[in-house]
């Protein structure tokens, strides 16, 4: 086994996620220069972890241009909703005014049928 | 999730449109940071930043809130970024060989010069910066921010096998940068078949 076709095993090996087999496992348990690259692994995933915690600030205004991209949207979708509850609105009352129609029309029918059937006698 | 914001975004899934600005404030530094890293640009960093918020006001409903809305966010960054670089591509031409060595002539990257700065943070920051940007953004989301491989592979439309590799190629580049270790991009090549 070469130590050049070990890199990127033991770039996979130093999070734990993926286990080293035995072939491997023996080379490195005998191979200093191996090792040695191990430790440097090590070494750059623990300082890569150490940078979750750095913050780096944007230059002002990034902030306001943000809010002012949603405060647009947010205005857009308050505008469409209120005109899609019109809509729904004017439909519903175009809806509740025909059925009310429909309804006295019937009655007036019944009633005027009513009316006639003695007069038939 | 802290509880506050774990208030803040049932407040803004119910419409709260000041909730999610209060959202905004607690985090686009975090997500700032996320973005600068995957991009190494201010300005992309910048677009991508405000293009996540966005996004993530309109798809606000479905955050089902069994991750925290930090990790949801730096998905949404990473899509954005991974879109934001491809665009930048697109439009400058950048080289994204993978195998490609990292070159750096500034006089201040100099080995001795790192020699003397001694700092492990900073070289690393900028070695990060060096790498192609394929590789930078799978090794900053796993061992940076530690998103899962699966996500990652998700946010960024490849498999979870591909960004392995990339994790792995990624974290080989920056050893080799940071230690100056044994193999050279050259050295790999002739042995990699």
């Amino acid at each position: 086994m070469r130590c050049e076709d070990l890199g990127e095993t033991l770039a996979a090996a130093v999070d734990g996620t993926a286990s080293l087999d035995t072939v491997v496992r023996t080379h490195v348990d005998h191979c200093l220069r191996c090792q040695a690259d191990l430790v440097q692994y090590r070494r750059l995933l623990k300082a890569m972890r150490a940078l979750r915690t750095e913050v780096l600030e944007p230059a002002p205004g990034l902030l306001a241009d943000i809010l002012a991209t949603i405060e647009e949207v947010g205005e857009r979708h308050a505008i469409r909703s209120l005109l899609s509850g019109r809509r729904a609105a004017y439909l519903g009352g175009l809806a509740a005014a025909t059925a009310a129609g429909a309804a006295g029309a019937i009655v007036l029918t019944t009633r005027s049928k009513r009316g006639r059937l003695p007069l038939a006698g | 999730m802290t509880a506050d914001l774990a208030e803040l975004v049932a407040l803004a899934k119910e419409g709260d449109q000041q909730a999610f600005e209060e959202l905004v404030r607690a985090t686009y530094v975090d997500t700032y940071t996320l973005a600068l890293r995957l991009t190494g640009d201010e300005e992309d960093a910048r677009d991508v930043v405000q293009e996540s918020y966005l996004r993530a006001y309109k798809g606000l409903k479905r955050f089902r809130g069994d991750a925290r809305f930090s990790t949801w966010m730096y998905r949404i960054t990473a899509n954005c970024a991974a879109n934001q670089l491809g665009k930048r591509v697109k439009h400058r031409h950048d080289e994204l060989d993978d195998d490609g060595a990292m070159i750096d002539d500034r006089p201040e990257h100099d080995p001795e010069a790192q020699a003397d700065a001694g700092d492990l943070r900073r070289r690393l920051t900028s070695a990060l910066a060096e790498l192609p940007p394929r590789l930078r953004t799978v090794v900053v989301l796993r061992d940076v921010y530690d998103l899962p491989h699966e996500a990652i592979a998700a946010e960024l439309g490849i498999s979870e096998s591909a960004a392995k590799v990339r994790l792995h190629r990624a974290r080989r580049k920056l050893r080799e940068r940071l230690f100056n270790g044994r193999d050279t991009g050259e050295e790999e090549q002739a042995h990699a078949v």
